[in-house]
């Protein structure tokens, strides 16, 4: 009887610290939040909030209890090592982790007041508000160039011919791809340069009236012209729209973010104003990873 | 001593490639044989009157094999009314909503233990679940018994090509906001369009060079089929019919009728690699 009573005790107080331990980290995380938002003057709205994100992929843990603001019409990076989480946090803020089988989600997150994960939430709609921008350009290969910018009004019920000529051009020119192909619209999509699909892809997620654009590191299978080419047209959208960016690359955060997370195994380490967390780290994980020393 | 060593492996080597050459080369000789006798023999009846006229009887010169030409097409088309749908869609079930659970797993079993059913049992099969209680043999009989021998290949075909749809494709559809019912019709099956369409070519190539489930089935028929609920000749049954004959002038257009329907099969498959060499397809 003994020992089983202790071994219950024990797990509780383990139970008890790890609580404390969540408390403190999300204590944390509003404080790094609050006093960033008093720091700001003429700050943008909020747009996206995540409150607690934990993600699971069957057993094993992702995501613990992260909490950060996204702002309208500003670009939000996260950064950090290989496998520290960054896909799987992007991917919860358009219910793309639960379609991994397997996956779990705790947590919240909101887009403006509504939370995403609200049981009359349709992710479908969600995804129509949230688009995203995958690693490797996913054209669909079958599909014209137009037909890609095109399907998912299509497939949204929109028919009108004028209305979808319109939509695709204006998305093609947004994702500064429309003088490139304007001649060639029936060709296929996967007939193009890797950098022309990823702005393909891009077009194709504009063409649905989204507000926030999510990309899973966008110019990791680019070459450095593209990459630029990307880059810009990142400067340009967030005119426009609130987007989150994944990156392994540390150069990409500075130049084209305004906001940085630094995740590290799972965990929000630090989250501040871009040029602050550049220069002038709070956390020395931080300042060691920027530095390159270690990741 | 280094040198014996090499070239005994370049001999080796070379009796190696000699022999898997050889070897190819004889698997060969069945194949170019048979078409150049089928050719050969059947190409002396060969000519427009045996594709449009009746067979003549005994005795009369001339005559055709219009009638089972046409009865195989139509059995064809029948064939396909009935595999194509539940082939194209049980594939597509696999594929994408069952990919671990039981029933798709016993699915799974059945089709190829079914496709393994040598074709004269799928005939028994059809004689008694449609001829009898039609209480006549008929082109619907012979299509359903070749739509049972299509099914199973159509099915593990569509679900192989389908699977092959990278998934990163179906996760760029989910991601724009469509559903998954769309996400599989509109971009998963278009993607995989021209592989399923190989797939069914080569189903309706398979079944069309069938005899015994159409001995059961479709049976024979001498004259212009009125309609699809009677007996009904085929190319296949047609040619078995004449090469047992004791006539000389009918075993010459067995010849001729193997040599129709090795063209029409040679046809089909060309036709399903074209769309295979090609991944963007002929038909858009």
């Amino acid at each position: 009887m003994g020992p089983m009573i202790d071994e219950v005790a024990e797990k509780d107080k383990k139970k008890e610290k790890k609580k404390v331990e969540n408390q403190e980290h999300r204590a944390e995380a509003r404080k790094i939040e609050v006093a960033h938002q008093d720091k700001e003057e003429g700050q943008h709205p909020l747009k996206m909030k995540a409150e607690g994100v934990c993600a699971w992929f069957g057993t094993k843990q992702a995501l613990y209890d992260v909490n950060m603001p996204i702002y309208e019409k500003e670009v939000t990076a996260i950064i950090g090592p290989s496998g520290c989480g960054k896909s799987t946090l992007i991917r919860c803020f358009n219910r793309m982790h639960e379609t991994v089988p397997g996956s779990r989600f705790a947590g919240d997150i909101f887009l403006e007041k509504e939370s995403i994960f609200d049981p009359r939430m349709d992710p479908v709609v969600v995804r129509r508000r949230v688009g995203m921008v995958f690693q490797k350009p996913t054209p669909f290969p079958t599909l014209s160039i137009y037909d890609n910018v095109a399907i998912g009004l299509r497939l949204n019920g929109t028919r009108d011919k004028k209305v979808l000529d319109e939509v695709v051009e204006k998305s093609l020119r947004k994702a500064a791809l429309w003088e490139e192909v304007k001649d060639s619209l029936q060709k296929a999509g996967g007939a193009l340069s890797g950098g022309q699909q990823q702005r393909l892809c891009i077009a194709r997620a504009l063409a649905i009236e989204l507000e926030v654009l999510l990309m899973d590191e966008p110019c990791s299978a680019l070459d450095p012209i593209s990459t630029t080419k990307i880059e810009e047209l990142i400067h340009e959208l967030r005119q426009n729209y609130t987007i989150i960016i994944v990156t392994h690359n540390m150069q990409q955060a500075a130049r084209v973010s305004q906001k940085t997370v630094f995740l590290l195994n799972g965990k929000l380490i630090e989250y501040d104003a871009t040029e602050k967390m550049f220069t002038n780290p709070e956390n020395k994980l931080t300042e060691d990873y920027i530095t390159g020393r270690f990741g | 001593m280094n040198f014996d060593y090499q070239s005994r492996r370049k001999l080796t080597d070379r009796t190696m490639v000699f022999l898997c050459g050889a070897a190819a080369f004889i698997a060969m000789i069945p194949l170019v044989s048979l078409i150049l006798y089928v050719l050969l023999q059947g190409f002396k009846r060969l000519d427009w009157s045996f594709l449009t006229h009746l067979p003549a009887p005994v005795g009369v010169a001339g005559g055709g094999m219009a009638n089972a030409l046409l009865g195989t097409l139509t059995l064809m088309v029948l064939a396909s009314l009935v595999g194509l749908p539940i082939g194209i869609m049980a594939g597509i079930y696999l594929s994408e909503y069952g990919k671990k659970n039981k029933f798709a797993w016993a699915v799974r079993f059945t089709s190829d233990v079914l496709s393994g059913v040598p074709s004269i049992v799928t005939g028994i099969v059809a004689y008694t679940l449609v001829v009898k209680p039609m209480h006549n043999f008929s082109a619907i009989a012979g299509g359903i018994a070749l739509g049972f021998m299509m099914i199973p290949i159509v099915t593990r075909t569509t679900e192989e090509l389908v699977k092959m749809v990278p998934h990163s494709i179906r996760e760029a559809s989910w991601a724009l906001g469509v559903p998954q019912w769309q996400t599989i019709l509109a971009i998963v099956i278009r993607t995989a369009k021209n592989g399923i369409l190989t797939g069914v070519l080569l189903s309706v190539a398979r079944i069309a060079g069938e005899t015994a489930p159409l001995l059961f089935t479709s049976f024979n028929n001498q004259f212009w089929p009125k309609s699809i609920n009677e007996p009904t000749a085929s190319l296949t049954v047609q040619v078995f019919t004449y090469a047992i004959s004791p006539f000389k002038d009918w075993q010459d257009q067995a010849w001729t009728g193997a040599l129709v329907l090795l063209i029409l099969v040679l046809a089909i498959n060309l036709a399903a690699r074209m769309f295979f060499k090609n991944p963007r397809g002929l038909l858009r």
